[in-house]
Formats: structure tokens, C-alpha cells, sequence
């Protein structure tokens, strides 16, 4: 019930505020079709797509959760909730569905523009494409949750982004396939939850097997969601110094 | 029925590296309003987050007998939301009923103002909008800091009105304050100081002990005695 309240909540506060909304949805749609463009090749595109549609929601969620609990550490209005009888997961659970139904809405809107008009195969379907996504940019948003614990002001959380994003972003076989880096980047890649999820994006646009290697990339990934979420509880704290 | 409705013992709070309450040890009787009082930085915010359970102590023990609604001194409602809506959703974690979100609209005066974003009121309002999320589900223990800053004479009156008509109810009021034309309005006064109790007794007591007629005057003889 709580965790539902909690979910409108932000649902409320969203709808009130449009624009950010509008950004979130077609943001990545809008850069994808620059990208086909800038390419103007599709089978480049096709081999880039996947990673970014994995990479785009992951960010995004990244940010708005990061700054949208910094916010709520420091107008107190986390202080209010934390002498109020509500658990700390409903607020997690709220904020991860509030922040999961808009991220539904951006892969489906991006993933079905790639497919429909800039020529993206999706052999495993668009519904499989869009839960991993969707399990990605939760992910995004539990290490943007865990992260905001460590920012004291809006310009360090905007600054965490390229921290954590970043080099999750080049390291997870976009740029260079995973296999053909350096073996310690390799390495490194191997520990980073983005890779497996870049992974398991463009494993559904090639194929339509739902494979054990899928499977256990679709889990890592839920797993490191999980893990992420649970430190973010553990930096919401009910006392404070 | 217990003789208090909050009993701090002992209780010791470091922020920053310094002793912000130096020990503190007294008890709120329920049903009265019960002004904390004391100058800016003298730690009556910290004694309140450490009521409500917020604040990280370092030593020492807090009770509270009943549910508690805490306002905190700066308004902690969203500033993307409207009033009511700020009203609905803490309403709903406190499984207070619905009807609540009209009630304490109207206690603080804001009905005109229900459906407006809480971004655009005014510092009075805004305020107030803080303040009636504290009365959400009928507390039997309401602990506010600083209620009635910013806020014109009419509506300050009304407020305490408001207090005392609660008190009489049979809840608690602790409200804290660094104007000492408030604490005439108190059945009670804390009066605090550099994270210690200088006094905690009823304002007529305390003008008698100390020989002067103004509050003022009585916080001033006790710090400097
Ligand atoms: N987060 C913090 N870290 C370190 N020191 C703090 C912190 N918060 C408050 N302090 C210090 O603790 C002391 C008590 O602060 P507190 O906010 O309790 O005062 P106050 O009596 O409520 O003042 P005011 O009337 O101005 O609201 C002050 O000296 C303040 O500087
Ligand atoms: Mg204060």
C-alpha cells in the first residue's frame, strides 16, 4: 500500500513536471535517429543499437533517481518519512516502480522506432528486448540511489554520472568488442553489471534462442539491481548525525 | 495513563565534533503546550530530531508515550506537488483516513490554496502546508520547530489558539521557538542554552522565582546566574 502511495507519489510529481518527462521518454528515441543517420549505414547501426538502447535508460534512470533523492535528503522531507511508520523498502519498491513504468515507456518508444523505421532486427521480440532494458535501467537507478548517498550537492550528483557511468560505458563492448580489449580491461568489464546487460540486448536482436548464457546474463544483472538497491537502503538512513 | 508524554534522561548529542546538548534530563507532561525556547544554535533543532528519533545520540535515552507528528524547521513538503496532494501521500503512510487532508487544510487556513503547487506559495503558506502534514492523523504528541516564524500576527494567534485548543484534548505540544514574545503563550517553558537546561517550569513560576514580569528578562537573570 505504502510502496503504492509512494509510486504515484512520484508518478504526481512527474506528471507535473512535463518536460523532464518528454525528455525522458524521447530522449534516447531522438538519439538513436541521430545515430542512424550519422552512420547512414544500417548494418553499423544495427551492431551499435542494441548496447545503446541498454546504455540510454541506464544513464537516464542513473541521473533522475541520483538527484531525486539527493533532493529528498535535503529538503527533509526524508527526515518527515524517516518518523513516519513506513518501511525503507517501501520507498525503494515505490521509487522502483514509479521509476520502471517510465522506463517501460522509453525503451518501448525507442526500441519500437529502431525497429520500425531505422531498420533494427529484433529476432527475439520486442517484449524480451524491453525487459532487459528495463532490468537495466533499474539497475541504473539503484546505483544512482546508492551514489546519492555520497553527493552533498546537485553538481557533485551530476558529476557522479561520468564516475559511474562512464566507464561502464566504455568497457562494455560498444566501442570495442569485450573480447579483443586488454586483458585487464577485459577483466574489468567482466565485474561491471553493464556488460552483461549490453550482452543480453544484443543477443535478442540477433537470435531468438533463450539460451543459459541469456539467462545468466539476465540475472547478473537482476542480481547486481538487487545488490545495488540494497545498499541504497542501507545509505537511507533513519538516524542521523 | 503515564505522567509524561516525553521523557528524555541523560541524553547527550555530538554534531560536528562538538557537544551540541550537554546532558539533558526532563520530562513533557501530556496535555499542555510546552515551548522549548532558547537563542539561535543553542540546539533546540538537534533536542527535537533526538525526540522524534532522527537524530544519532550519544548518549542517554528518549521516550515517547503515543504516535508523534514532527514538523521540521524548514518545510519539509515537495515542492512538485500541490498541497493536497503533499497531503494524500502522507496521509497514506500514515494510514490516517482521508478525511484528514480537508481537516488540516482548513486548521492552517490554506483550503484557498489546496490545489496550488507547493513551489509557488508564499513562506507563510509554505510553512503552514509543513505544518499540517505534522497534524495528519491526529498525534497524540506534536513536535514542531519553529511553527510560527514568517508568519503575520493574525495567523500566529490563530495557531496557538490551535495549540491550546489540542492541549485541551489531551495531546502534547512541544513547540520550540527563538522569539521570547512566544513563550508567554506557553503552559510550559524549556528554556535552553548552549545545549543545557536553564529552567523548566510554568511561565508564572518563572517570573515569581526570578522577580521580573517579563519572560525576557527571567531567560537573562537564569543565563546569567
Ligand atoms: N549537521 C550538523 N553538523 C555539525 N554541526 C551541526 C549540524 N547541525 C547543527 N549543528 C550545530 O549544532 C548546534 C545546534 O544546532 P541546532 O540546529 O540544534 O540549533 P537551534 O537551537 O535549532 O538553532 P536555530 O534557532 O537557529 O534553529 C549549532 O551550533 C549548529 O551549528
Ligand atoms: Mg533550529
Amino acid at each position: 500500500m505504502k510502496t503504492l502511495a509512494t509510486a504515484q507519489r512520484i508518478l504526481t510529481q512527474l506528471r507535473h513536471d512535463r518536460r523532464t518527462v518528454a525528455l525522458m521518454v524521447l530522449m534516447p528515441t531522438f538519439l538513436l535517429v541521430l545515430l542512424r543517420f550519422v552512420f547512414n549505414s544500417e548494418p553499423m547501426f544495427s551492431r551499435a543499437a542494441p548496447a545503446l538502447l541498454g546504455i540510454f535508460p541506464f544513464t537516464i534512470m542513473f541521473i533522475v533517481t541520483s538527484i531525486t533523492t539527493l533532493r529528498e535528503r535535503q529538503t527533509t522531507t526524508l527526515e518527515r518519512l524517516m518518523t513516519m511508520p513506513i518501511a525503507r523498502l517501501d520507498l525503494l519498491l515505490g521509487y522502483a516502480i514509479a521509476f520502471g513504468l517510465v522506463a517501460i515507456l522509453q525503451v518501448v518508444v525507442a526500441a519500437s522506432v529502431s525497429w520500425l523505421w531505422l531498420g533494427l532486427e529484433i529476432k527475439g521480440g520486442l517484449g524480451l528486448l524491453t525487459l532487459i532494458a528495463v532490468l537495466d535501467a533499474l539497475l541504473g537507478m539503484a546505483m544512482g540511489l546508492f551514489a546519492s548517498a555520497f553527493a552533498r550537492t546537485e553538481f557533485q550528483a551530476v558529476q557522479f554520472m561520468p564516475a559511474f557511468v562512464m566507464p561502464q560505458v566504455l568497457l562494455c563492448g560498444l566501442f570495442v568488442p569485450r573480447d579483443q580489449m586488454a586483458t585487464v580491461l577485459n577483466w574489468i568489464s567482466d565485474v561491471l553489471p553493464l556488460s552483461y546487460a549490453v550482452d543480453a540486448l544484443t543477443h535478442v536482436t540477433r537470435s531468438s534462442d533463450v539460451d543459459g548464457t541469456l539467462l545468466r546474463n539476465l540475472f547478473i544483472v537482476l542480481a547486481c539491481a538487487v545488490v545495488a538497491l540494497v545498499l541504497g537502503a542501507v545509505t537511507l538512513r533513519r538516524k542521523t548525525p | 495513563m503515564s505522567n509524561f508524554a516525553i521523557l528524555v534522561d541523560g541524553l547527550r548529542v555530538v554534531r560536528g565534533g562538538n557537544e551540541v546538548v550537554r546532558g539533558l534530563t526532563f520530562s513533557v507532561p501530556p496535555g499542555f503546550v510546552t515551548g522549548l525556547i532558547g537563542p539561535s544554535g543553542c540546539g533546540k533543532t538537534t533536542l527535537l530530531r533526538s525526540i522524534v528519533g532522527v537524530q544519532i545520540i550519544a548518549a542517554g535515552s528518549v521516550s515517547v508515550t503515543g504516535s508523534v507528528g514532527y514538523s521540521t524547521q524548514n518545510p519539509a513538503v515537495y515542492a512538485d506537488l500541490t498541497v493536497r496532494e503533499n497531503l494524500r501521500y502522507f496521509a497514506a503512510v500514515l494510514e490516517a483516513p482521508s478525511s484528514d487532508v480537508d481537516r488540516v487544510l482548513s486548521d492552517v487556513d490554506l483550503v484557498p490554496q489546496g490545489d496550488q503547487l507547493v513551489g509557488s506559495l508564499s513562506g507563510g503558506q509554505l510553512a503552514r502546508a509543513s505544518l499540517a502534514v505534522a497534524l495528519l492523523g491526529s498525534p497524540q504528541v506534536l513536535v514542531l520547530d519553529e511553527p510560527t516564524v514568517e508568519l503575520d500576527p493574525v495567523l500566529r494567534r490563530d495557531l496557538w489558539q490551535m495549540f491550546h485548543s489540542l492541549a485541551e484534548e489531551g495531546r502534547t505540544v512541544l513547540v520550540s521557538s527563538h522569539v521570547m514574545d512566544e513563550a508567554a503563550r506557553c503552559d510550559r517553558l524549556l528554556f535552553m542554552r548552549e545545549g543545557l537546561l536553564l529552567a523548566d517550569d510554568t511561565p508564572a513560576a518563572l517570573r515569581a522565582r526570578t522577580g521580573s514580569d517579563d519572560l525576557e528578562q527571567a531567560f537573562l537573570r537564569l543565563a546569567v546566574a
